[in-house]
């Protein structure tokens, strides 16, 4: 090929060889086309190899009715768990269950939940429930399953099957049945925390086996002895909501309940109580013989033997007579002879047919001690041939359950993975309750049914559907639920009416009509001998708040739940009171042994002289990854006493270890140092002033202004009430956040360094002498100051206010100063930590694919390294504001609820728009009573409280300290 | 010109212009000494464990540190405002003094300015690492973008911040290299080494020590240092102001810009007397960095500490002066006594009382007691900063949220790691950069060699 010349130059210069060699011929060698070929191909497997997976979406080819992705639909359904009840409506997105909400037309719950209710959704997903059916280690079919056992049953030999209390008329039906096929088979329901004494009382009393309906609402004054009512006892969430309904003052109606609460540990029932008298249980018991005799005498009726009462109890006869058929006397005692007592002393009052109702009496808690003692007894005798269990846990409820291996075979029927199922040599995975049909009768005559909000995630099945197969019947369960309610539960106008059964399913609830109350006077006393206990140390074991009896041991949002009054996470403890503790030279965190087991100490102020106390459901060993060995297992020191579990021991001993046991708290300061915090006054100065206690409110108005414009909000501008009147501190609505906006667990070390995520906190400040402390609960979210000192210090521009009052954080552009957690007067904000999500060092919800279907889509899962904190559930706000658009009008008064309040037991949180004078946040915030925390600093918080009143005589020079304190305070 | 008279002479040993090169720049053309690979290996040891908790934060995050949801703010940005006031002393010294025409300055002000550049590098780490998200750390600027655009928060403290000491970072090394350019040309001539002889002379920017070209250098040193004046001023204010514009009880309070500005000058004036004290010695530099000098300095720290203390009994006047209770329960029964009493007492006593023992003359001239005190100070001075950060965040308005702070290991090794690079920069320093301004020097004694 003939070389061109550029230029006259080159051309006159001529072609150099070189640059002829190189024209014409291609230098590439085969070499070169080796390597460049080789370079090519390792290129385009790189290049290809980096392509992200290819995720593919599958639209419906044909979209069921009821599912639109991104829209959530409302199931009524209905909680419990063998002890307690609640009328729930379960959000699903997406076809998955993801909140749990209360069921505001429910007779019974009436919209409110428990912690635990609120918590539960998350044990649908956990990773320890039973996936398929398991006989001795190896997996089986459900067909081998039903051969198997029927092969057993038929033998003929003794089959006892032990259930937790059963409520549920269809599942009743069910077990009919099944008994009914087999005759051999006895049934048996027992109460891990058992109130068969309340039973046995009213059978020897009134001849049926029943607990009253109680009604606090119905009470002007309650007289309760160790019964945590508001916290764990028999119907915490129903109770929660009647006692709410007392305390609620306002100046057109300024009267409310006393409370009176008698107790040796604190529990939140006590915390909230207008007197409480700390008492050993030996003191308990001779106050209560004390007060019945008294009220014998005064009433015409024989007193009983007591040794006599150190504690005077004039002042509480005197209340309890001037206040008959208005006043409530309960004891939590499982003892039948307290019970009786009670009993006789409501009796006695008149408070039957009023406070106290025989005929719509609570289903709940059915289990009969002594019949469950005998069942054991004849277990270890090798009586029983086939034990069948069903959602009950005796091997860790009973503190070790020997007799167990005297039964022939042992079936398990439960959802989750638990000490008793392990020993089991078949396991047969029940559905959890959002995957399964069911109803309950919590009250007699309330029925509420259960429906599936999600097809069963693994291979289960209910545990009736096994009853049922195993009494060689065909049908489901289902069909039998369906067949029970439109046959013997519809009223007579509406059997066979297949409208009404899907006008209930989705209503959840049906009440039928009962006979009128008959009232009874009559009173036959019964011959007692009161044999109270030893005075020596008393250890008293008690339901906590957050795991209540154990059996949600595996659900981390409860583990990471503080104890109301303690505020403890993540661990069981003993509490003891401050003189007992100086006596004994015990500090908080220091180990003790109590027979042999080693438990942490904690000081609590409030706990009787003479007394311990320790939680239940603690130290559970096979709950799963997050429940395995935390705390110490309390109920091996419940023992059957004359037939009935008692949760009480005297003659503890307790020794030195002298090692220490880190305990996480989510407060370590405990008093309000004088600050006007929570606002407290009496309600005899309300009555005389509405703005009693709350003086500093008028001043800190008074000194309120600036040199800026005032923000103006033009469409809504959303804020909220909390009456601290109301408010127990029962935790609800911290666990409800929780669930609602996908907050992180993070562990009890987290906790430890002070840096747990929740967004909503339950404040617990003590007044008063540590003996016999005034306790106060105070919720604090984020106060969504209109004047918010977290705004203007983001460099970013990061956290801004709404036009709607709301404070926002954009999560996208928080780079984490941290300056904004500083400057927050509440220290409401969160940061980010850690990566909180799929980390093996954060072992929990978020660190499993199963548990992640918990998360709520409508709410950003937070990245590492930003703040975050309460939005008001601005998701839900919008949701809302949104369907009142497209339906072209405004939204509605209550339409938008946040989590926290549309859950709350005892209605004590009001949410709503504050730019409408007739919205009940806007009636409550023009209440004397209304005031905002830390307003002398002028950040104007959307989120109001009202004054805390107590029923009690003024303590003189003291109630007004607040005010007086405040005389020094500088505005700003 | 100047009358230096009463001072005495600035150099001592009737040096002639040559002597005084060679004694300067005798280190660039000596093997290092022992002491100096001994510390440089240790600084660097220093150094990789500072890099060590840099990579654990970045890659774990900030709950590798000991902050929590109450203190939000710990040893991280007590180590940035104490760095930031160290930073101060080069350009206070070297600024105020040129402004002032204090001629005695020019044997000190090149290792405060190289001190001050160091010590903001190191200031600039913490922050950098304390935010969640380092990689958006862009955000902080304020640049036109897609995001709306979507500006900074001009309201922000922490945005005056970021721009205050990236300023003051841009200063005070323009002002420091600006000085340099003439010694880093006597370098160049004197060299025999090529390998110097280019790198020198790349730095001294083809300086020819003309008339005019004295005449733009003395020009631009007057505007750089009018610049960096108020600079010194407003860096430390507007650090302060991370402070004083928040809410929280003893933060929020108008006397923290001058105390900021008053408490770096301290702390920066401290730490030029320890650094003098020991490149006086070890390179036997007595004749530039007289007993004096060492004694001007001293006086200036009796001054200011007597404005610290000062300072201190202020905030504690007024606390109890407003009447507000959260200030009182912060000074008295947080600081004073209570949960933080050592911190605050080690504060007190470093600052306000032992500079006071330089009353003394003889105190005044032992040197080993004089560095014992500039050290000490930098100690009361760590505290002062612990004290306003961890005390106020600690225990604040709501009791409940009270909490308290420990640091981690990750955190002191990233202090560590902060003065192994500022051991690290000063070593390199006195061996590749004249320690003393040759050229101010020589300025100097030629007035004195007139005299005689």
């Amino acid at each position: 090929m003939e070389k061109q010349w550029r230029s006259i130059e080159e051309f006159e210069q001529g072609i150099t060889p070189e640059q002829e060699n190189s024209s014409g011929k291609t230098s590439a060698s085969r070499r070169d086309f080796l390597k460049l070929f080789g370079f090519s191909v390792a290129s385009a497997a790189v290049v290809t190899s980096c392509e992200k997976p290819v995720q593919r979406a599958i639209p419906y080819l044909i979209k069921p009715e009821e599912i639109i992705p991104g829209k959530a639909n409302y199931y009524a359904s209905t909680f419990y768990d063998g002890t307690e009840y609640c009328s729930v409506v379960v959000k699903v997105r997406d076809g998955r269950p993801i909140k749990i909400e209360g069921n505001h037309q429910s007779p019974v719950s009436r919209g409110g939940t428990s912690a635990r209710v609120q918590a539960s959704v998350l044990n649908l997903y956990d990773d320890a429930r039973y996936k398929e059916p398991v006989l001795s280690g190896n997996k089986i079919s459900w067909d081998e399953v039903d051969s198997w056992i029927t092969s057993r049953l038929m033998d003929g030999g003794n089959t006892v099957l032990l259930t937790p209390t059963i409520i549920s008329p269809s599942t009743k039906e069910a077990l009919r049945k099944f008994l009914q096929a087999h005759p051999n088979a006895r049934w048996i329901q027992y109460d891990e925390v058992s109130a068969s004494g309340i039973r046995e009382a009213h059978m020897d009393l009134f001849g049926t086996s029943i607990i009253p309906g109680i009604h606090f609402d119905r009470a002007d004054y309650i007289l309760s002895f160790d019964a945590d009512f508001l916290g764990t006892w028999i119907a915490p969430v129903e109770f929660a909501r009647d006692y709410a309904s007392t305390r609620e003052l306002s100046t057109a109606h300024p009267h409310m309940s006393r409370h009176v609460q008698v107790e040796s540990a604190l529990s939140m029932t006590g915390s909230n109580a207008d007197a409480r008298i700390p008492v050993t249980p030996r003191e308990s018991v001779l106050m209560l013989g004390a007060i019945y005799n008294k009220i014998a005498g005064a009433t015409g009726h024989p007193a009983i033997f007591t040794p006599p009462s150190v504690i005077s109890v004039d002042d509480l006869v005197a209340d309890l007579l001037a206040h008959q058929g208005k006043s409530l006397v309960i004891s939590g005692s499982n003892d039948p002879d307290i019970q009786k007592l009670v009993a006789g002393i409501n009796l006695m009052l008149g408070n039957y047919a009023s406070t106290l109702d025989l005929k719509q009496s609570i289903q709940l808690k059915q289990g009969d001690d002594r019949e469950f003692e005998d069942f054991v007894s004849s277990l270890s005798q090798g009586e029983v041939d086939n034990l069948i269990m069903a959602n009950v846990n005796p091997i860790y409820s009973l503190g070790g359950f020997e007799a167990m291996k005297k039964a022939g075979f042992t079936a398990y029927l439960g959802s989750a993975l638990n000490e008793t199922a392990s020993a089991c040599q078949l396991i047969c995975p029940d559905h959890h309750y959002l995957e399964s049909w069911g109803d309950a009768e919590p009250v007699l005559g309330s029925y509420s049914l259960q429906q599936p909000c999600i097809h069963p995630l693994f291979n289960s099945r209910a545990w009736q559907d096994s009853l049922i197969k195993w009494a060689g019947e065909d049908g489901s369960y289902e069909d039998l639920v369906k067949f029970w309610w439109e046959n013997m539960i519809a009223p007579r106008e509406a059997q066979g009416n297949k409208q009404w059964w899907v006008d209930t399913l989705q209503a959840g609830y049906f009440v039928s009509a009962l006979e009128p109350i008959p009232a009874s006077t009559s009173y036959t006393p019964p011959e007692l001998k009161l044999d109270p206990p030893e005075s020596d140390l008393s250890l008293v074991l008690y339901s906590p708040v957050g795991l209540n009896d154990g059996r949600h041991a595996n659900n981390p949002w409860l583990h990471e739940l503080p104890d109301p009054v303690t505020k403890v996470c993540w661990d069981n403890y003993l509490a003891i009171s401050p003189a007992d503790a100086s006596a004994m030279g015990l500090e908080d965190e220091m180990v003790v042994t109590m027979d042999g087991i080693e438990v942490p100490v904690l000081i609590q102020p409030g706990q009787a002289r003479g007394t311990i106390s320790l939680a239940l459901g603690y130290g559970r060993i096979k709950a799963g990854k997050v429940g395995d060995g935390i705390g110490v297992n309390a109920f091996t020191w419940v023992r059957n006493r004359k037939g009935y579990r008692e949760y009480t021991r005297d003659h503890i001993k307790l020794e030195l270890t002298g090692k220490t046991y880190p305990i996480a708290r989510t407060q370590t300061h405990h008093t309000m140092e004088g600050r006007p915090i929570v606002r407290e006054t009496t309600l005899k100065e309300y009555q005389s002033d509405p703005s009693a206690g709350n003086h500093f409110h008028l001043e800190a108005e008074a000194h309120s202004q600036t040199l800026y414009p005032e923000a103006k909000f033009d469409g809504y501008h959303w804020g909220m009430v909390v009456d601290q009147n109301k408010c127990t501190g029962c935790n609800n609505c911290v666990v409800s956040c929780i669930a609602e906006n996908n907050i992180a667990v993070v562990g009890k070390e987290e906790v430890k360094n002070r840096r747990i995520m929740h967004w909503m906190r339950i404040d617990r400040y003590f007044s008063d002498q540590p003996e016999n402390p005034r306790v106060f609960h105070q919720p604090v979210m984020c106060q969504h100051c209109d004047n918010a000192p977290c705004e203007n210090v983001c460099p970013v521009s990061a956290t801004m206010h709404s036009n709607e009052g709301l404070n926002q954080v954009a999560y996208v552009r928080c780079i984490g100063t941290k300056y904004c957690i500083n400057n927050c007067p509440y220290r409401v904000r969160r940061f980010n930590w850690f990566k909180y999500m799929n980390n093996e060092k954060f072992d929990f919800n978020q660190n499993s694919d199963l548990s992640r279907l918990v998360l709520n889509p409508d709410v950003t899962v937070r990245e590492r390294g930003v703040v975050e904190k309460c939005t008001l559930c601005v998701q839900r706000i919008q949701e809302k504001k949104l369907e009142a658009k497209l339906e072209g009008r405004p939204l509605r008064e209550g339409e938008v609820q946040p989590a926290c309040v549309q859950s709350c037991p005892s209605g004590a949180l009001v949410f709503g728009n504050m730019n409408d004078p007739d919205s009940e946040v806007s009636k409550l915030k023009r209440e004397e009573r209304n005031y905002h925390l830390l307003e002398q600093l002028h950040t104007l918080p959307s989120i109001g409280y009202l004054t805390k009143v107590r029923n009690t005589e003024p303590v003189p020079g003291e109630v007004d300290s607040h005010d007086a304190s405040s005389d020094h305070e500088q505005h700003g | 010109m100047y009358n230096t008279e009463v001072r005495g002479p600035l150099v001592l040993g009737n040096k002639s212009l040559s002597q005084i090169t060679a004694d300067i720049t005798s280190p660039l053309y000596t093997r290092p000494k022992f002491w100096w690979i001994v510390g440089l290996g240790i600084s660097s040891l220093m150094m990789l464990l500072g890099f060590w908790s840099i990579y654990v934060t970045i890659s774990q995050g900030i709950g590798t540190w000991g902050v929590n949801n109450t203190v939000g703010w710990g040893w991280a940005i007590i180590n940035f405002v104490w760095w930031i006031g160290i930073g101060h002393a080069g350009t206070a010294f070297s600024i105020f003094l040129l402004i002032l025409r204090q001629e005695w300055r020019s044997s000190i002000n090149r290792a405060a300015e190289a001190m001050t550049v160091v010590a903001v590098g190191c200031a600039a780490i913490f922050p950098a690492l304390h935010m969640g998200r380092i990689w958006d750390f862009f955000f902080i600027f304020p640049y036109p973008n897609t995001r709306g655009p979507l500006w900074v928060n001009y309201n922000s403290p922490l945005f005056w911040d970021f721009i205050a000491i990236s300023a003051y970072l841009l200063i005070s090394a323009s002002f420091w290299f600006l000085g340099m350019i003439p010694d880093f040309a006597t370098i160049r001539d004197n060299t025999t080494s090529k390998v110097k002889k280019a790198v020198y002379g790349f730095f001294a920017l083809g300086w020819r020590g003309s008339v005019g070209e004295w005449k733009r250098y003395e020009g631009l040193s007057y505007i750089l240092g009018g610049i960096a004046a108020v600079l010194v001023v407003s860096v430390h204010s507007i650090v302060s102001t991370d402070f004083a514009v928040s809410v929280e009880p003893g933060w929020h309070t108008t006397i923290f810009p001058p105390y900021f500005v008053v408490g770096a000058i301290f702390s920066g004036f401290a730490m030029v007397m320890t650094l003098m004290i020991i490149l006086r010695k070890v390179y036997k530099l007595q004749d530039y960095v007289t007993d004096s000098h060492l004694d001007k300095v001293a006086k200036i720290l009796i001054f200011v500490s007597l404005i610290m203390g000062t300072a201190y009994l202020t905030e504690i006047f007024l606390a109890w002066y407003s009447g507000n209770e959260y200030e009182i329960f912060t000074f008295f029964h947080n600081r004073i006594t209570g949960e933080f009493t050592k911190q605050f007492w080690a504060m007190f006593i470093c600052n306000a009382i032992i500079p006071q023992l330089m009353w003394f003359k003889k105190i005044r001239s032992n040197l080993t007691i004089v560095f014992i005190i500039s050290i000490l100070i930098n100690v009361g001075m760590w505290f002062e900063r612990f004290n306003i950060v961890v005390t106020s965040l600690s225990n604040n308005y709501l009791p409940s949220t009270w909490a308290t702070y420990t640091p981690t290991f990750v955190e002191i090794s990233m202090y560590l790691g902060t003065i192994g690079i500022f051991i690290f920069g000063v070593l390199l320093f006195m061996k590749y950069i004249p320690m003393i301004a040759i050229s101010e020097v020589k300025a100097v004694n030629k007035y004195q060699l007139k005299k005689k």
